[in-house]
């Protein structure tokens, strides 16, 4: 018999770990079976799979069982391991829930190394489509292949290059956005950073189907390693001659600069950001005319995503009938998300569209941190929405989130457990638009703030009545009349936190009281005379004075002259202070 | 590079953009890489040199968040604010650091040796909460640990 490898990992959620245990018991077993010599038997930190007992993976042959218990275990040493037979009982579905296409080379290839990324057939697509290719071929292929931007507004890629195409020009431009600017997401930085050259090939090819000679990469100043690593790759395009005149020996002359962001969430906005590339403000024009027919300098312009480029030269080397094939109905291919927030395994996940928000936060991320339920999970960021717990078995696409109230945004995907007032999450997100809106139009620049403040007051327990339905009548004006996408979704995550958490908002404006405990104006703090000490440390750390008493008699809290500091709370070490 | 007029450096940076369209924003970016902020002079010069008005060139430093019109302290701590952070008590980070430093976010402390900054997004999610001081990160940061970390940059004074 060939030498076996056993790994174990109990997986079991609130119950203390048995991993141990389990392994000596395997161990016993394997010595009573005299197999001590041939099975080798490894104790793993993390093997993939969450909540499931005790999972056990046979190597080679990458059998994986769950829920294994003590009485399994000889059956899985006599008949798997030695006779080599799958127990289906105990057989695990594989946990192959992501599938990357976009990331396919993130961490796979040395992307300052540009043999690395030719050995993973870079710039294949670019050589089919310059030699072999019309134009028009290529935008069918993108047509076949689905494929939608993924900066957010999911509007179909091939679309936008046929106008672009269509417009007779002397001079085309094509831009990379990369100025990802949404808080909790960084999918850009990651691809900029991984894989550059796929950046950079996807976006000739869409120079090449529009008829665009320059090219810029937008990127924010915020990534130094990303600007840095694309100048790199661009550098080595053009000593290999990929970029500059003829490249491949076609008619096909293409030139690449980079401009760097400086820190204005608007510049996402297509119009905000070409005036920001011609070194103005970033302000946004009113559309139309559309950039693929007026854009930077007034010449036809292409703006694509950084993850949408990425998906280029695989739909072109495979074939767009290949990509139609991933995904749902009218959103393809894959969603790469920046996953993160009340979960045991943060990080960036890729997985086809139509995975479901369950697979993504439970199977992937591993499910939730602590003991604490799921309460939401946020997706689009500050022009997102929150999808409650109710839809969790929801699959992800464009149409779906929007249903749901959400958008699918360019990525960030942020999990909520009960901790998190859902209200203060809606003030969040206002703020940052708030901040960041360029206040040229007025419902995006007085609406938010006139809506920022009634927030303030709801969570300071200063909200009335008549508050919930004044924010809707801003959140509708500031929908319809704001110039661009920044003013129109700004109130979004307020208007799907009302919609699924209503009751937080009232309990807020009504009792005063914040459930999740996170509103500090609508704490109150009180000393329990049974567990307290009488050791003053409360007394000494309220520079406000409203803890008075003595060693003797104890201490008193006077909730009148509390400024709900927190101080006394964190430092009482015997858990006498009430917060609630 | 302490003099804050157009050296010489500056004017081969702005040479090297002259001729390009819609330059000015990566001029300024040269400028502030090389001061750490866009100083007044400076931009005086630039418009002498550049035949652009003052104010157009104000009217960019002031739209985006990256420029700086003020010197920033020796050491820049920027705190992380992205909603990841935001969930896991980047809040309770900011208010230790002020009252530490006290200082507000955006400003200088008295003796020029911190400047604390609030940033949207370090796109270091999984470390959350983030804080970073120049170059370095630091990653899941807990309050009490504040102290040790900003002693470690007074050290070298």
């Amino acid at each position: 018999m060939d030498k076996k490898i056993v790994l174990l990992k109990d997986t079991s959620i609130g119950a203390a770990d048995k991993t141990k245990e389990y392994y000596s018991l395997i161990l016993n077993l394997l010595r009573d079976q005299n197999l001590q010599d041939s099975v080798q038997v490894v104790r793993v930190a993390d093997i993939g799979f969450y909540d499931q007992g005790l999972v056990l993976k046979i190597l080679p042959g990458q059998v994986t069982y769950g829920r294994v218990q003590e009485s399994d275990l000889l059956p899985v040493i006599t008949e798997t391991i030695q006779g080599n037979k799958v127990l289906d009982r105990l057989a695990l579905e594989p946990n192959e829930k992501q599938l990357r296409i976009v990331l396919r080379n993130c961490g796979q290839i040395d992307p300052e190394n540009f043999d690395d990324y030719i050995a993973a057939d870079g710039y294949a697509a670019l050589k089919k489509v310059i030699t072999e290719y019309k134009p028009e071929q290529v935008i069918e292929q993108l047509k076949a292949s689905g494929l939608r931007g993924r900066g957010g507004a999911g509007y179909p890629t091939w679309m936008k290059w046929n106008f672009a195409r269509q417009v007779k020009a002397e001079q085309k431009y094509i831009v990379c956005n990369g100025d990802e600017g949404d808080p909790g997401a960084y999918m850009d930085r990651s691809v900029l950073e991984g894989d550059p050259h796929s950046v950079i090939e996807g976006m000739m090819i869409g120079a090449y189907a529009i008829g665009a000679s320059q090219g810029y990469f937008y990127i924010r100043a915020e990534y130094p390693l990303a600007v840095e690593r694309i100048q790199k790759a661009i550098a080595q395009a053009y000593e290999y001659g990929l970029l500059g005149k003829n490249i491949l020996g076609t008619d096909f002359s293409f030139d690449v600069e980079i401009r760097l962001g400086a820190g204005a969430f608007v510049c996402g906005e297509e119009t905000a950001l070409l005036a920001s590339i011609e070194g103005k403000r970033g302000t946004p024009q009113p559309r139309p005319p559309y950039p693929s027919i007026k854009g930077l300098w007034g010449k036809p312009t292409v703006i694509n995503n950084v993850e949408t480029l990425a998906n280029i030269p695989v739909i072109l080397l495979k074939g767009g009938a290949w990509f139609g094939k991933i995904g749902t109905e009218k959103s393809k291919g894959t969603k790469v998300f920046a996953l993160t927030g009340k979960i045991k395994n943060s990080g960036l996940i890729e997985v086809p569209m139509g995975t479901t928000i369950r697979d993504i936060v439970y199977h992937i991320g591993g499910g939730m941190l602590a003991s604490k339920g799921i309460k939401a999970v946020q997706t689009g960021g500050p022009s997102g929405g929150v999808i409650p717990k109710e839809f969790l078995d929801e699959p992800v696409d464009y149409e779906n989130l929007q249903k749901l109230g959400s958008i699918m945004g360019s990525g960030g995907m942020i999990v909520m457990d009960e901790d998190d007032c859902l209200v203060d999450i809606a003030k969040f997100y206002l703020k940052f638009c708030v901040e960041e809106s360029c206040g040229k139009c007025a419902p995006c620049r007085i609406g938010g703030f006139q809506m920022l403040s009634l927030l303030e007051n709801i969570t300071s327990g200063k909200g009335t009545a008549s508050d919930l339905a004044k924010m809707r009548r801003i959140a509708l004006a500031m929908q319809k009349a704001s110039l661009c996408g920044l003013g129109q979704t700004a109130s979004n995550p307020v208007l799907s936190t009302l919609k699924y958490f209503a009751a937080e908002y009232k309990s807020h404006i009504e009792d005063k009281k914040c459930v999740a405990g996170k509103c500090r104006y609508l704490l109150n703090y009180q000393i329990i005379p049974e567990k307290c000490k009488k050791c003053g440390l409360c007394l000494t750390n309220c520079v406000f004075g409203a803890i008075t008493g003595n060693r003797e008699q104890g201490y008193i809290l006077d909730p009148a002259k509390c400024t709900k500091c927190g101080r006394c709370y964190e430092v009482c070490k015997f858990k006498a202070i009430n917060k609630g | 590079m302490t003099e804050p007029k157009l050296s010489e450096d500056i004017k081969k940076v702005v040479e090297k953009w002259r001729n390009k369209k819609g330059s000015l924003v990566m001029i300024l970016h040269e400028i502030q890489n090389a001061y750490g902020y866009v100083p007044r002079e400076t931009s005086l010069e630039l418009s002498k040199y550049l035949d652009v008005p003052l104010a157009r060139i104000y009217e960019v430093i002031t739209f985006y968040n990256y420029f700086k019109l003020e010197k920033p302290g020796k050491h820049r701590i920027a705190v992380c604010m992205g909603t990841a952070c935001y969930l896991k008590g980047a809040p309770v980070i900011l208010q230790e650091l002020k009252e530490l430093l006290d200082v507000e976010e955006g400003h200088n402390t008295k003796d020029g040796l911190f400047a604390l900054d609030v940033v949207r997004c370090l796109g270091c999610c999984g470390l959350a909460p983030v804080m970073m001081i120049d170059d370095k990160v630091y990653g899941k940061v807990k309050k009490e640990e504040i102290m040790n970390i900003l002693s470690e940059y007074g050290k070298e004074e």
